[in-house]
C-alpha cells in the first residue's frame, strides 16, 4: 500500500488492518544474481538502487540478524557532506543530494531534517582549518558558511562562551546538513527493495564464500548454499571477518564507537552542534532526546560496548560547552563495531576476486553516506566499474599513496 | 577496563593509549620491499576474538605492552612489557 | 537509616485528616513529628519526613500528576520506586528545575517545588488531550507514512510542531549552579541492594573482615523489608534490616552508600555508581556536591537488585489510581498512607492476596478481588469477603473508568458475564521480574525461568553472581539463605574465611503465580510502554507490519525506550508478541538491557571538569611575570601561552605584535618556548637510535652541535621536526613541537622498546624539567654575555651557528646553551632548571635592559617564522611530506629511517603535488588569510581548478606588507606568477604573486654574525 495521509487516515478507520508486511520476510532461493551480504542501511540501499538505476532484481541480501541491527540503528543520525579532500567532496555531496529526495523516492518518511551543522572553533588556526575546508566545500558548489562568534551566539546562545576553558571564536556551519531518522532509513530502503522484488533474508549469516577459478559463485550460509553471479560484501565492523573467509587482509580494524541518548525534553537545540577542543557532539532528536557522542573507545573491539573513561571524557565536553546540560539525565548509552580504516575513508571497490565487490571502511561517516554508498556501489556491482563520484575509494591507494585522510593521522585507525 | 600494568599494577584503560595489532613486524634495512613495508603499515588480521596488542602506559611508567584480549568479551589474558617480547622474538630467531 | 527503620515503634502523632486526607492515623516509617510542606502546580501541601513526593501526593489525595508523551493522558502514580514510568514532574525551579524527575523516587524536603510537565494550560485541562481523540491515527509509526509533502514543510510545519508536543519536562535554562564529586573506591565485595538479600550477603561478607561496599539507592535500607508487613526472628522486617545496617556500620572494612544507584557494569570488575548526595535537601549544603559519581573496582560482586513487579495489560490499566500491588504493600505500610479508600486487586498470584490483607490491616476499605485463577485458598477468599469485598475467580479486568482518575472498573468473571465495581484504586499483581538489567551490561543475556515465568540471570561475567529476587528466588527465607551464601561466597573467593550461618525462621509465604499476559477482550486502549503510550494493539501493528524481531518491535513502536526503559513494559510486548507469532517467549527474544540502570545526570559523569577547570592548563615558567606585564595569553592544547605583550598606548594586537617584531629585529628579544618537547637520549646506541628515527642524516654531528632533524611518520609523512643537539660522545637532546612533544615521546619509545629492543639506548621526556627561552636578535649575544658565567666563551668564534653546550649562568646554575634560530636573527635557546625558570626569564629581562629588549610572544614568533618561510603546524598536518615542505634535498639516502619506504609512493612522489611557496599581495593593502585556495585568474572556481591552499599568513613589518606561505602545484617552479587567493566563506577573492616562501634574509647571514 503506497503510504500518504490518506492511506492513513483510512487505515484509522479500520483500525489499521489493511497494513502487510513493509517488506517480504523472503526465504532464499537457490541463485541470485547478485547476493549482497549486509542488510544494513548500505546494504538495503545497493539493493535498492541496483533494482531501480540498473534493472537488477534477481538480488537478495543476506543479513544475519533482522533489518537494520547494525550501525544504521546505532548511530548518531548526522548527515552532512562538509568535507575538506577532493576524493571525499562529491561523494558526500551526492549523499546529501540523494537525502534531499529520498522520502519521495521511497515514499518513506525518515524524517530528514536540514536543520545545519555547525562545527565550532576556538583558535585562529582551527578557524582557519576551517576556512580551508569551507572554500572547498564552495569550490564544490556545496554551501558552507564560516560563522564569528556573534554568529554563534545567535544560533547556540546557551553554550559557555564566557567561562570555557577553550573559548568559542566561531564555527563553520553547513546548513544543509542535519539529521536523518536512522531506523526508518533501513526500513525505508528494505521496503522499496522489496517492492521492486529484492529478496530480503534475515536471519541468515554468511559462513563462507565458495570460489571457483578466482571467480565468485555463491555463499554457505546458515540455511544452505546461495549461488550467486556477483557477491557484494557490506557488513561495516565484519568486513575483516567477511574478507578472512577468502583470505583477504584488509586495511581495517574494527573499533568500538559509544553514542549516547538524555531522557526527552522539550526542544532545546535546533541544529547538530560539535565542540572543537573535545569529544562531544549533540543534536536532538524529535523526541526530546539529546542524542550525542564523542571519540571512539580506541581499541578492536566486537563488543557492542565502550567504558567509563570514553563516557567521562564525553560527558565533559558536553559540559565544558553546555554547562546548563548538568542536571538532563543520560537515558542510555550503547556502542557499534566501526569499520575503522587506516586513513579515515571509505572504500567502494573490486577485490582481486572475480565477482566478490567491497564497501567498508566507512570508520564513523557510515551513515550519512548510506545513499551515495549504495548509489555507488550498485553503479560498480552493475557496471564493474567505479562510480565518477567513488573514484577515490579504491583499496590500492594505501599501495600507490593516494590516501584521503582528512585528519591528518597516518595510517592510526583510532585516531581518525 | 582494567588493565594490569606489569609495572605500576592494575590501571583504567583511561592511562593508556592504544596502536593495535602486535603482529606486524617491520621489515628493517635497505633491503626490505615496498609491498613487505605496505602489509606492514596497513594489513591487519582484525579478528574477533584473541588478539595481541600493543598499549602503551602513557599516564604510568611509559612501557609498551603486549596485551592478550579478546576482542569480542574484553577478557585479557596476558600483559607483558614490549620489550621483553620483541627480545624474546628475536632471540627466537637467532636460535 | 536506623532512626528512619525504629520510627515505627514510637508514639505517632495523628495528622488531621483535612490535611492529609488519604494518611492513615498510625504507622509507616515516615516521622509525623516532622511535617513538611512543599508544593505542586503551585498547590501548597504538607507530608512528612520519610516520605517521598509520591506518597506525599497520595497523602494529600493527589492521584493526577502528569500526562503521557503522545496522547497526553493524564496519569497517576504506578510504583513506589525507581520504574515509575508515569509520576514524572518538574522538580525545582530555573537553573535547578529537573524535568522527568520520579516522584517515587524524590524524597520529601521542606519546601520541595514540583510542577506537572508535558500539558497546557494545566494539568487537569490539556489541551493536546485531542490526541488521544485521534488515537486511532496515531498509532505506531504513522509518522513515517505521512508528513512527506511537500517535502519543504517538514523542516518548517511538521517537524516543529512534532517537536513541541514531544519530550516530556523542561530542561533548566541557565548553567547548572550545583558541583559534581568524583570518587574512586576499590573492595572485596560490592553488594548491590540492600533488601533482604543484599544485607544478608553484606553481613556474611563483612564478618569475614572482606573489604565490602553495599550500594542502594533508596534513601532507608531494608528493600521491601520497609514495605512488607514480616517477621524475621520474630522481629519485624524493617527492625531485622535496622539491625543489620546497624551491625555493618560498626564493621570497619563496610561501607554502605545509600541514596545510590550503581548504574552500570563495566570491563574487569569496574562499576559505576551515583550518590545522591544532596538531593533530598533544598540546595546543597555549602561545598558540597549534589552528586558524586563512584567508580568502584570490586573483585567480586553480589547482584541483589531485586525484582520489579508486572502490571496487567487491560483496557485504561494506565488510569490514576491503578497500581502495582507492591507498591500499595509500600504506601500502606511504610508510608502510612492509603491509595484508596475503596481499593479492588486485581491478581493472578498468591502476592496480591497480601495486599489485600495489608489494605484491610491498614484500615482502608476493600472493593474487591478479582484472580485470574479458578482456585483460590479459602481462608483467603473468606478474608476478603468478611472485610465486604466482591471476589472474582478466573475472571479478569476488562476495562477502568474515570477520566482524571480510577472511578469504577470492569469485570469479565468465568462465565465472561461483566459487572461494573465501584473502587478508587486498583492493585495490580501480576508476578515479578528479576532485576536483571545489570547482568546484561556485559552482554550476557539472561534466561527463561518457566517455573517463575520470568528471565531470570544467566551465565554471568566473572565475579558476579544474583542472589534473592534478583535470581528469581522471591520468598524471604531464600532471599536471605542465597544472598548470606552469596556474600560467604564471594568473600572465600577473595580469601577469607566465610560462611553463610543459619538463616532466621521467616514466616511463612506463598509466591505461586500464574500470569495472565493481557486481558482477552479488552475494554479501551489497554496500554504496554505506560510513558511511551505504546498500546496491545501497536504491538499487534507491529507484528502485521513485520516488524516481529524484539529490537525491531521496539524501535517501530518505540516499546521500552523511554525514561523507564521498559522496566514494566517489556516483558508484556514480548508475551504478546509470542502470542501473535505462535513461539514461547525467549523464542522471541530479550532486549538487551543497555546502562544505565536508571537515568544519571550529565552533570555528575563530568563532575569537576567543567568551565575552566575542563581541562588541566599548563602554565610556562615565565609566566607570572607576563602576567605582572599585562601579557595576552592563548590557548595551545594545555598550554597558556603568553601570545602577545601589550604596552600602554597600544591599541591593537597588531601595534604590538608590530613592535616586539621590530624589536627582535633590529635590537633583543626573549620568548618562552618551554613549551617544545625536550627530549633526553643516551646510551652507547643514541646515535643509531637517531639515524634510524630522523630522516635526515646525523653520523657526522660533533660533539657540541646541534642540527635540524625530521621526524617521518612510517607512512612517510612528516611526523615532526625540532633538533638534535651532540651534548656529549652518547648524550643527546632531541627537541618536539608543542603540539607533537607527547606523541614523539611515544613513537620514539615505540621505536625503542618495540622496534629496536636489541639498541642500548634510554629516553627520558625532560620537557618540564628544563625552562627554555629563545634570546634572538643582534644584541642577544650581548644580552646572554651579562648572565653565563665567565668562563664560558660564546662569542662567535667559539659559539657559532648551531652551537651547543652545557654551561652556567647566574652564578653557577647549570643550564644548556644552543645556538639556533627560528626567527632568522642571531639567536640562542637557553635552558634551566624549571625552577630557576622564573628567575631566569627576570634576570634576561634585566640583562637586556640596556639593549632595549622585549619579551615577544607566539603571534610574533610566528611572523618572524613565516618571514623566514619555517613550516609549523598548518603546513606539517599530517599530510605534507618532506619534499612539499622543501624539506626533500635533506633526506638521507645511505641509511634506513622511519618512513623511507612508504615515502616514495607514486602519490608521494607526484611532482604535481602542492608545494611550499609564499605568498604576496599584488596589492599591497590587501590582507591575506589563510584557508584560502589558489585558482588561475582566468579559472572559474571548481574542485577541479584548486591548486592549493594558503597555509599560514602574517602582517610582515618587515616588508610592510601581508605575507603568506602555502602549498600550490608545481609551486617552487612558479615564482613571479599571478594567482587568486580565493576565500568566499570569508568573502574574499585576492590577486597574489607566487614567491619563495624565504621574505628575510634569504641568504640567511643575520644567524651567523
Amino acid at each position: 500500500m503506497r503510504y500518504s495521509l490518506f492511506s492513513v487516515l483510512g487505515q484509522a478507520l479500520r483500525g489499521q488492518r489493511d497494513w502487510t508486511p513493509q517488506w517480504r520476510d523472503a526465504a532464499p532461493q537457490e541463485a541470485y544474481d547478485v547476493v549482497i551480504v549486509g542488510g544494513g542501511g548500505h546494504g538495503l540501499a545497493t539493493a535498492y538502487y541496483l533494482a531501480k538505476e540498473h534493472g537488477i532484481t534477481r538480488v537478495a541480501v543476506l543479513e544475519k540478524s533482522h533489518v537494520g541491527s547494525g550501525n544504521v540503528g546505532r548511530n548518531t543520525t548526522i548527515v552532512r557532506s562538509n568535507y575538506g579532500l577532493p576524493g571525499n567532496i562529491p561523494f558526500y555531496e551526492r549523499s546529501m543530494k540523494l537525502w534531499e529526495g529520498l522520502e519521495q523516492d521511497i515514499n518513506y518518511n525518515a524524517m530528514v531534517s536540514q536543520r545545519g551543522v555547525l562545527n565550532l572553533y576556538h583558535s585562529d588556526a582551527q578557524r582557519d582549518a576551517y576556512a580551508r575546508r569551507g572554500n572547498a566545500m564552495r569550490l564544490a558548489g556545496i554551501d558552507a558558511e564560516l560563522l564569528d562568534r556573534e554568529g554563534v551566539r545567535a544560533m547556540v546562545p546557551f553554550i559557555d562562551f564566557d567561562n570555557a576553558r577553550f573559548p568559542v571564536k566561531g564555527g563553520l556551519l553547513q546548513r544543509r546538513g542535519g539529521t536523518v531518522r536512522h531506523d526508518a532509513v533501513a526500513w525505508g530502503y528494505a521496503r522499496a527493495a522489496s517492492d521492486r522484488g529484492v529478496d530480503i533474508v534475515q536471519n541468515c549469516a554468511v559462513t563462507g564464500i565458495r570460489r571457483e577459478n578466482g571467480r565468485v559463485t555463491g555463499v554457505e550460509t546458515s540455511r544452505g548454499f546461495i549461488r550467486a553471479g556477483k557477491v557484494a560484501l557490506s557488513v561495516a565492523g565484519s568486513s575483516s571477518l567477511l574478507a578472512g573467509m577468502v583470505d583477504m587482509r584488509l586495511p581495517i580494524e574494527s573499533h568500538v564507537l559509544q553514542a549516547f541518548v538524555s531522557e526527552g525534553v522539550k526542544p532545546l537545540i535546533d541544529c547538530v552542534m560539535t565542540f572543537g577542543a573535545g569529544h562531544f557532539y549533540v543534536s536532538q532528536s524529535d523526541k526530546g532526546g539529546l542524542v550525542f557522542g564523542g571519540d571512539i573507545d580506541g581499541y578492536n573491539s566486537y563488543a557492542s560496548r565502550g567504558n567509563l573513561h570514553t563516557i567521562e571524557d564525553v560527558m565533559e565536553g558536553g559540559m565544558a560547552l553546555w554547562p546548563g546540560l548538568g542536571r538532563l539525565r543520560l537515558l542510555r548509552h550503547w556502542g557499534g563495531i566501526m569499520d575503522m580504516s587506516m586513513d579515515g575513508s571509505p572504500i567502494i571497490d573490486r577485490t582481486d576476486i572475480g565477482g566478490l565487490y567491497l564497501n567498508a571502511g566507512w570508520c564513523y561517516g557510515g551513515f550519512k553516506a548510506t545513499p551515495a554508498a549504495g548509489f555507488c556501489f550498485a553503479h560498480l556491482i552493475a557496471r564493474d566499474e567505479p562510480h565518477a563520484d567513488a573514484s577515490a575509494y579504491r583499496l590500492d591507494r594505501f599501495a600507490t599513496g593516494h590516501l584521503i585522510d582528512e585528519k591528518g593521522m597516518g595510517a592510526q585507525p583510532n585516531l581518525h | 577496563m582494567r588493565i594490569r600494568c606489569p609495572h605500576c599494577g592494575e590501571r583504567d584503560n583511561g592511562e593508556f593509549s592504544y596502536l593495535g595489532d602486535a603482529a606486524p613486524r617491520r621489515p628493517d634495512g635497505m633491503e626490505a620491499s615496498a609491498q613487505a613495508m605496505h602489509d606492514y603499515v596497513y594489513l591487519r588480521d582484525n579478528p574477533a576474538g584473541t588478539l595481541r596488542e600493543l598499549w602503551y602506559h602513557a599516564a604510568g611508567c611509559r612501557s609498551w605492552l603486549v596485551v592478550t584480549r579478546d576482542t569480542r568479551t574484553h577478557a585479557i589474558e596476558a600483559v607483558e612489557p614490549a620489550r621483553d617480547v620483541a627480545r624474546a622474538r628475536s632471540s627466537g630467531e637467532a636460535a | 537509616m536506623t532512626t528512619l527503620a525504629l520510627q515505627r515503634a514510637e508514639a505517632p502523632v495523628s495528622a488531621t485528616s483535612a490535611d492529609q486526607p488519604f494518611r492513615t492515623a498510625t504507622g509507616g516509617l515516615i516521622d509525623r513529628n516532622r511535617p513538611r510542606d512543599f508544593s505542586f502546580d503551585g498547590r501548597r501541601l504538607t507530608g512528612y519526613h520519610g516520605d517521598t513526593l509520591a506518597s506525599a501526593l497520595l497523602a494529600n489525595g493527589v492521584r493526577l500528576v502528569g500526562r503521557s508523551f503522545k496522547y497526553h493522558r493524564p496519569r497517576g502514580i504506578l510504583s513506589a520506586g525507581s520504574e515509575e514510568p508515569n509520576a514524572l514532574v518538574e522538580l525545582r525551579s530555573g537553573a535547578r528545575r529537573e524535568p522527568n524527575t520520579r516522584a517515587t523516587m524524590a524524597e520529601l524536603y521542606e519546601g520541595l517545588e514540583a510542577t506537572s510537565q508535558n500539558r497546557w494550560p494545566s494539568l487537569a485541562l490539556d489541551a493536546l488531550s485531542v490526541n488521544a481523540l485521534l488515537s486511532p491515527i496515531f498509532a505506531a509509526g504513522f509518522y513515517y507514512k505521512t508528513f512527506m509533502w511537500p517535502a519543504g514543510l517538514w523542516e518548517k510545519l511538521y517537524e516543529p510542531m512534532i517537536r513541541r508536543a514531544a519530550g516530556l519536562g523542561r530542561a533548566a535554562d541557565a548553567p547548572d549552579p550545583d558541583t559534581y564529586d568524583h570518587a574512586h573506591a576499590h573492595c572485596d565485595v560490592l553488594v548491590i541492594g540492600g533488601g533482604p538479600a543484599g544485607l544478608a550477603a553484606a553481613l556474611a561478607a563483612g564478618r569475614s573482615g572482606a573489604r565490602v561496599i553495599l550500594v542502594d539507592e533508596d534513601f532507608a535500607t531494608g528493600g521491601r523489608l520497609l514495605a512488607e508487613r514480616r517477621e524475621i526472628g520474630g522481629v519485624s522486617g524493617a527492625e531485622w534490616a535496622a539491625r543489620a545496617v546497624a551491625e555493618l556500620e560498626s564493621l570497619p572494612e563496610v561501607r554502605i552508600l545509600t541514596r545510590t544507584t550503581l548504574f552500570g557494569v563495566y570491563d574487569h570488575g569496574a562499576y559505576g555508581a551515583v550518590e545522591r548526595v544532596s538531593d533530598h535537601l533544598a540546595v546543597p549544603a555549602p561545598h558540597a556536591p549534589r552528586q558524586r559519581l563512584w567508580r568502584i573496582v570490586a573483585r567480586r560482586a553480589v547482584l541483589a537488585a531485586g525484582a520489579i513487579e508486572r502490571p496487567h495489560v487491560f483496557g485504561g490499566n494506565d488510569r490514576p489510581g491503578v497500581m502495582l500491588a507492591g507498591a500499595v504493600r509500600t504506601y500502606l505500610n511504610r508510608y502510612g498512607v492509603l491509595p484508596g479508600r475503596r481499593l479492588a486487586v486485581f491478581t493472578s498470584s498468591d502476592d496480591g492476596w497480601r495486599t489485600a490483607a495489608d489494605a484491610i490491616a491498614a484500615g482502608g476499605g476493600l472493593a474487591a478481588v478479582i484472580d485470574t485463577r479458578t482456585s483460590v485458598p479459602p481462608h483467603l477468599r473468606r478474608m476478603a469477603e468478611a472485610a465486604g469485598a466482591r471476589v472474582v475467580t478466573g475472571g479478569y479486568v476488562a476495562g477502568a473508568k474515570g477520566h482524571l482518575g480510577l472511578s469504577a472498573i470492569q469485570v469479565v468473571d468465568g462465565y465472561h458475564s461483566t459487572e461494573t465495581i465501584a473502587c478508587d484504586g486498583l492493585a495490580m499483581a501480576n508476578g515479578w521480574n528479576p532485576v536483571v538489567h545489570l547482568d546484561s551490561h556485559l552482554s550476557r543475556r539472561p534466561v527463561w525461568d518457566e517455573a517463575i515465568h520470568a528471565f531470570v540471570p544467566g551465565a554471568l561475567p566473572s565475579g558476579m553472581q544474583a542472589a534473592g529476587a534478583a535470581a528469581g528466588r522471591f520468598t524471604l527465607a531464600e532471599c536471605l539463605e542465597t544472598g548470606a551464601r552469596a556474600g560467604a561466597e564471594a568473600a572465600t573467593a577473595c580469601g577469607f574465611e566465610a560462611s553463610a550461618e543459619a538463616v532466621p525462621q521467616t514466616d511463612p509465604e506463598s509466591v505461586a503465580h500464574t500470569p495472565l499476559w493481557r486481558a482477552p477482550k479488552p475494554r479501551g486502549k489497554a496500554f504496554v510502554d505506560f510513558q511511551n503510550d505504546v498500546a496491545a494493539s501497536d504491538v499487534e501493528l507491529a507484528h502485521r507490519e513485520g516488524f516481529r524481531a524484539v529490537e525491531l518491535l521496539k524501535r517501530y513502536t518505540t516499546l521500552g525506550m523511554a525514561t523507564d526503559q521498559g522496566k514494566t513494559s517489556n516483558l508484556a510486548g514480548l508475551s504478546i508478541m509470542a502470542e501473535l507469532t505462535g513461539k514461547d517467549i525467549p523464542s522471541v527474544g530479550t532486549t538487551v538491557f543497555r546502562p544505565p540502570f536508571t537515568p544519571v545526570a550529565i552533570g555528575a559523569f563530568a563532575g569537576h571538569h567543567r568551565g575552566k577547570e575542563f581541562r588541566a592548563t599548563r602554565h610556562v615558567p615565565s609566566h607570572a611575570w607576563a602576567e605582572e606585564n599585562g601579557c595576552v595569553f592563548v590557548e595551545t592544547g594545555l598550554w597558556l601561552r603568553p601570545a602577545y605583550f601589550p604596552k600602554a598606548g597600544e591599541t591593537d594586537w597588531l601595534d604590538t605584535v608590530v613592535r616586539e617584531v621590530e624589536t627582535v629585529r633590529t635590537k633583543v628579544g626573549i620568548c618562552d618556548v618551554t613549551t617544545l618537547g625536550k627530549i633526553d637520549i643516551q646510551g652507547r646506541d643514541a646515535l643509531a637510535f637517531i639515524e634510524r628515527v630522523c630522516a635526515n642524516p646525523f653520523g657526522t654531528l660533533p660533539v657540541g652541535k646541534a642540527r635540524y632533524a625530521v621526524l617521518l611518520r612510517e607512512d612517510g609523512f612528516v611526523m615532526d621536526d625540532g633538533t638534535v643537539a651532540r651534548l656529549a660522545e652518547t648524550h643527546y637532546v632531541m627537541t618536539a613541537s608543542t603540539a607533537n612533544a607527547a606523541r614523539v615521546m611515544q613513537h620514539l619509545e615505540f621505536c625503542r622498546q618495540w622496534l629496536w629492543p636489541e639498541l642500548d639506548v634510554q629516553l627520558a621526556s625532560i620537557s618540564e624539567q628544563w625552562a627554555q627561552y629563545a634570546v634572538a636578535g643582534p644584541r642577544a649575544r650581548d644580552t646572554l654575555r651579562r648572565i653565563v658565567d665567565p668562563g664560558f666563551d660564546i662569542s662567535n668564534q667559539a659559539f657559532p651557528f648551531l652551537a651547543a653546550a652545557e654551561i652556567t649562568v647566574g652564578g653557577g646554575i647549570p643550564a644548556r646553551l644552543f645556538r639556533i634560530s627560528f626567527s632568522g636573527e642571531l639567536a640562542y635557546e637557553l635552558a634551566v632548571p624549571a625552577a630557576y625558570g622564573d628567575a631566569a626569564w627576570r634576570a634576561l629581562m634585566q640583562a637586556g635592559l640596556p639593549y632595549g629588549i622585549t619579551a615577544y610572544g607566539s603571534e610574533a614568533l610566528s611572523v618572524m617564522r613565516i618571514e623566514k618561510g619555517h613550516a609549523a603546524g598548518a603546513e606539517i598536518n599530517g599530510q605534507t611530506t618532506a619534499r612539499d615542505l622543501g624539506l626533500g634535498g635533506m633526506l638521507a639516502k645511505k641509511k634506513d629511517y622511519i618512513g623511507r619506504l612508504m615515502k616514495e609512493r607514486p602519490a608521494l612522489t607526484d611532482p604535481d603535488r602542492p608545494i611550499l611557496a609564499g605568498f604576496r599581495p599584488v596589492d599591497p593593502s590587501d590582507r591575506l588569510r589563510a584557508g584560502a585556495h589558489f585558482l588561475a585568474l582566468d579559472a572559474e572556481p571548481s574542485l577541479e581548478a584548486d591548486e592549493g591552499v594558503m597555509t599560514s599568513v602574517a602582517y610582515s613589518p618587515s616588508l610592510r606588507s601581508w605575507i603568506g606561505i602555502g602549498l600550490i602545484r608545481r609551486g617552487t617552479e612558479r615564482h613571479g606568477e599571478r594567482v587568486r587567493a580565493y576565500d568566499p566563506v570569508r568573502g574574499a577573492d585576492i590577486e597574489v604573486e607566487i614567491c619563495s616562501p624565504v621574505f628575510v634574509d634569504p641568504k640567511e647571514e643575520k644567524l651567523r654574525v
